[in-house]
């Protein structure tokens, strides 16, 4: 799409704005790893006449939690079973998962793997001398039972470069938010477009579509971040993804699933490096600050999380819960044992691996988290002599990573229970919404091999459904008048405000986007088990909590922006509130800790298999406009032992 | 770390269609600053550093320093990316260096070809359960 120059203040834009209407059949909100992979599947099956539209906020050749590049592909199953990333997934996320759609994912996953190494992508061997592909029988160079490394800086590039081939460079939008779904008039439970505003244009978008495949990531800095000036930039997750898939699909009316998971990684301190691969591949420990192995320490504890703390690798939950025990104990800081770790190596290795070790543990940060690699250099540290801080971070909604917020989808016919298939793959309770990646909840670690598949799959039900109702065309009523009001309302806040105060930054009359970010930060994290209360919060709390986060979201009406880009940071924080909301409210709702390490409900510390072994589900009245909680029944398909 | 631009080696991409790093940034913030025609980040507090911006900027005008609230001074990481491979300079506050070189990919720019080898799908097996790249195999369902 045409790219202008410069940021458009909001006096140029509601002096000129335009709008422009889209006509399409299957809208892909969203060009992240789920939205590429969507189309490149759909376009093998919608028919020459069909039209595929992507609409994105960023370029698609680096956007979403891809964008920096990845230095692992974590789901390839290889000789493992379906069966085995099942009861993987399923112990890690403390038993609640649908097993039906983590399945699917398994059994599909590595045909696109397959397909990135085509598309170009370097993927190491287990023998370096090895040049045959994947798919010519080479085995992979494994950093643990299901991830494989790559040489993946220019991933998303490639991931990308297909989507466009497949749809037609006219055929994606990019620097395009979209705010909110539309639906039918004649069915309100069908989606029937988008809306959206150019951040390039004075130009507002009205999408009408048949179908929509919805993929805009996790939510990052719902919760207070750790680092308040500069370093808020250094989340551990793409810190563009604003929730916005979550609070659009709810909006929308979609069924939401698991909204109180979340996911509190263990990082390197500060720069958030990833610690998988020294755990896997260099076979490091996290030591307290005096030298002691926590989990020797106080592993007994996994006993009171059976039968999810005694499997072989405990859930990821559980190794944050005992670590946060040696700290409240006051052994804290904790450290990575990178020196340790190397030395053994050493002692085992072959001199050629020992060569390449070195360059394998700096690339897994280049690849994918260059900041860490930026703060060893500033403080002078060297793995092999040096020790690294370890530290849990603030919390994560997402549903592709190791956590399982997002939306209750259709599982595949020849898997799924009856009440779990409703026609179409991937497909929301919403008519014709599909979602993928992060999206779709209680499903997690798909990961970005995962998250396209699962792509491609609700693609090609997308075009499944379209092709299923040739009659029908979307209606919608679109008053571009008040659509302009709407999109553009905290432009015409700060248009008629800003002369009333000397310094347009301190007006009683609206609220920044970034003062509005800070709020809700500060209440997640003090009322909704945050960094600063070590993640425990409690019924009263969460109360209290929720009156604090309507007042917010009550003043969102008030949001203010000066120029085209605070106009996407204000939307981007009200969808973040939204988001907030739903995790509070479903941690409220259920009465137990289910994640350990994660959060702790003080009032309910106990995990309840009795009671609470279920999906906690909830959904948006739109008669009433209230949020309804309730219980969903879980059923196992992969049996356990 | 925020990125910055260094004001002597922007041209505002002059002379090209769209201003690159303004292109690129996953979280919109670089702009170009019209008065003197040189790009900056708009929103230091807001930047992943994410390199994007620096491994693009046609001029090399644009480096990334360390978040200081949580970072010593004096290092540097500074990429430099051809058609298939990347090259990292690490520079360490005490000034020892180190030096990177990793493929980033096997096709040539541009060249994707994404349906290459791939059969023409039959319209009936919209309704099977395999995927484009597929055909053929039989799909595994959960063992009792
Ligand atoms: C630090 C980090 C490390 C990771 N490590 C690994 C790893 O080693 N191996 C691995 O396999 N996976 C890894 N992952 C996970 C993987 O990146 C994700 O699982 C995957 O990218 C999720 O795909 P998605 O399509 O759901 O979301 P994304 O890829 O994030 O895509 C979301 C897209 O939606 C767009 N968008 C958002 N909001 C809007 C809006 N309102 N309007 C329009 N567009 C919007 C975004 O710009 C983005 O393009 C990692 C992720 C991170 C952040
Ligand atoms: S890409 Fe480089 S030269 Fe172009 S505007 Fe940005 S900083 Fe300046
Ligand atoms: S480093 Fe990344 S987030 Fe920061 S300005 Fe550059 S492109 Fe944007």
């Amino acid at each position: 799409m045409a790219e202008q120059k410069g940021s458009l203040t909001s006096s140029e834009v509601l002096s000129n704005f335009t709008i422009e209407e889209v006509n399409t059949d299957l809208l892909i909100v969203g060009g992240g790893m789920a939205g590429c992979g969507a189309a490149f599947e759909i376009k093998k099956w919608a028919p020459k006449d069909m039209k595929i539209t992507m609409v994105e906020k960023a370029a698609i050749d680096r956007s979403g939690a891809v964008a920096q590049g990845l230095s692992a592909i974590n789901t390839y199953l290889g000789d493992n079973k379906p069966e085995d990333y099942v009861k993987m997934v399923s112990n890690d996320l403390m038993g609640i998962t649908r097993e039906d759609l983590i399945y699917d994912v398994g059994r599909h996953v590595d045909s696109s793997v397959r397909l990135f190494e085509k598309l170009g992508l370097p993927i190491m061997k287990e023998d370096e001398e090895d040049t045959r592909t994947l798919a010519e029988g080479a085995k992979p160079l494994r950093a643990g039972k299901w991830q494989i490394m790559i040489h993946g800086e220019s991933f998303k590039v490639l991931v990308a470069e297909a989507a466009r081939k497949a749809l037609g460079d006219e055929n994606i939008y990019e620097r395009v938010f979209i705010i909110r779904l539309l639906m039918d008039e004649n069915n309100p439970n069908r989606v029937a477009g988008a809306i959206g505003f150019s951040l390039r244009e004075a130009k507002i978008y009205i999408y009408k579509a048949k179908a929509v495949m919805m993929a805009c990531g996790g939510a990052v800095n719902v919760f207070r971040p750790r680092s308040q000036a500069e370093g808020m930039g250094r989340t551990w997750y793409a810190l563009w993804n604003a929730g916005s898939t979550y609070a659009m699909g709810f909006e929308a009316g979609a069924e939401m699933t698991t909204m109180e998971n979340r996911f509190v990684p263990n990082r390197f301190k500060d720069g958030y490096g990833p610690v998988g691969a020294w755990f896997t591949l260099f076979k490091s420990r996290v030591k307290n600050a005096y030298g002691d192995d926590y989990m020797q320490k106080w592993g007994e504890m996994l006993k009171d999380y059976a039968p999810y703390g005694l499997s072989q690798v405990p859930a990821t939950c559980l190794w944050n819960h005992v670590m946060l025990k040696d700290w409240h104990e006051g052994n804290g800081p904790f450290f990575m044992d990178t020196s340790g770790a190397i030395k053994k190596l050493y002692e085992t290795l072959p001199e050629k691996r020992q060569k390449s070790l070195e360059s394998d543990a700096w690339e897994d940060f280049l690849d994918m988290t260059i900041a860490q690699a930026g703060l060893w250099a500033a403080m002078d540290i060297d793995p092999k002599d040096t020790n690294s801080e370890v530290m849990p971070t603030e919390p994560y909604l997402l549903g592709s990573h190791a956590g399982a917020c997002g939306m209750w989808v259709s599982g595949p016919k020849d898997i799924s229970p009856q009440e779990w298939h409703w026609g179409y793959n991937r497909m929301t309770t919403v008519s014709g919404l599909f979602t993928a990646g992060d999206g779709v909840g209680a499903s997690g670690h798909k990961f970005s091999s995962g998250s396209f598949t699962e792509g491609r799959l609700a693609g090609k039900s997308a075009v499944k459904f379209i092709l299923d109702d040739p009659g029908f065309k979307p209606t919608v009523y679109a008053d571009g008048q008040a659509l302009a009001e709407e999109i553009y309302r905290p432009m015409i806040q700060f248009e008629t405000f800003k002369n009333y105060s000397t310094d347009s930054s301190v007006n009683p009359n609206y609220i920044s986007p970034r003062l509005y970010l800070y709020r809700l930060n500060k209440i997640m994290d003090e009322y909704v088990a945050g960094t600063s209360n070590f993640y425990r919060t409690n019924g009263k709390s969460l109360e209290r909590g929720l009156e604090l986060l309507n007042k917010l979201k009550e003043d969102s009406k008030k949001l203010a922006a000066g120029n085209l880009h605070e106009l996407m940071r204000a939307w981007e924080n009200y969808h973040r509130s939204v988001v907030g909301e739903l995790h509070l409210r479903h941690i409220l709702f259920r009465e137990e800790t289910r994640y350990p390490g994660f959060y702790y409900r003080m009032d309910h510390q106990k995990l309840d298999e009795v009671n609470w072994k279920v999906f906690v589900n909830s959904k948006i009245n739109k008669s009433t406009g209230e949020v309804e909680v309730f219980k969903k029944p879980w059923v196992e398909i992969v049996p356990k032992n | 770390m925020p990125s910055f631009v260094i004001a002597e080696k922007c041209d505002g991409c002059k002379g090209r269609d769209k201003t690159a790093c303004q292109y690129i940034c996953p979280n919109d913030l670089m702009v170009l600053n019209k008065d003197i025609m040189k790009a900056y980040n708009q929103e230091a507090e807001q930047c992943w550093e994410c390199y994007n911006c620096v491994k693009i900027c046609p001029q090399s005008a644009i480096e990334i320093r360390a978040y200081q609230d949580f970072a010593p001074m004096g290092s540097s990481v500074i990429p430099l990316r051809g058609s298939d491979s990347i090259m990292w300079t690490i520079k360490y506050r005490n000034g020892n260096l180190k030096r990177f070189k990793f493929p980033i990919r096997t096709t040539p720019e541009g060249g994707i070809d994404p349906y290459q080898g791939i059969a023409d799908t039959d319209a009936g097996d919209i309704n099977s359960d395999l995927l484009c790249d597929e055909t053929g195999i039989t799909l595994s369902v959960p063992g009792k």
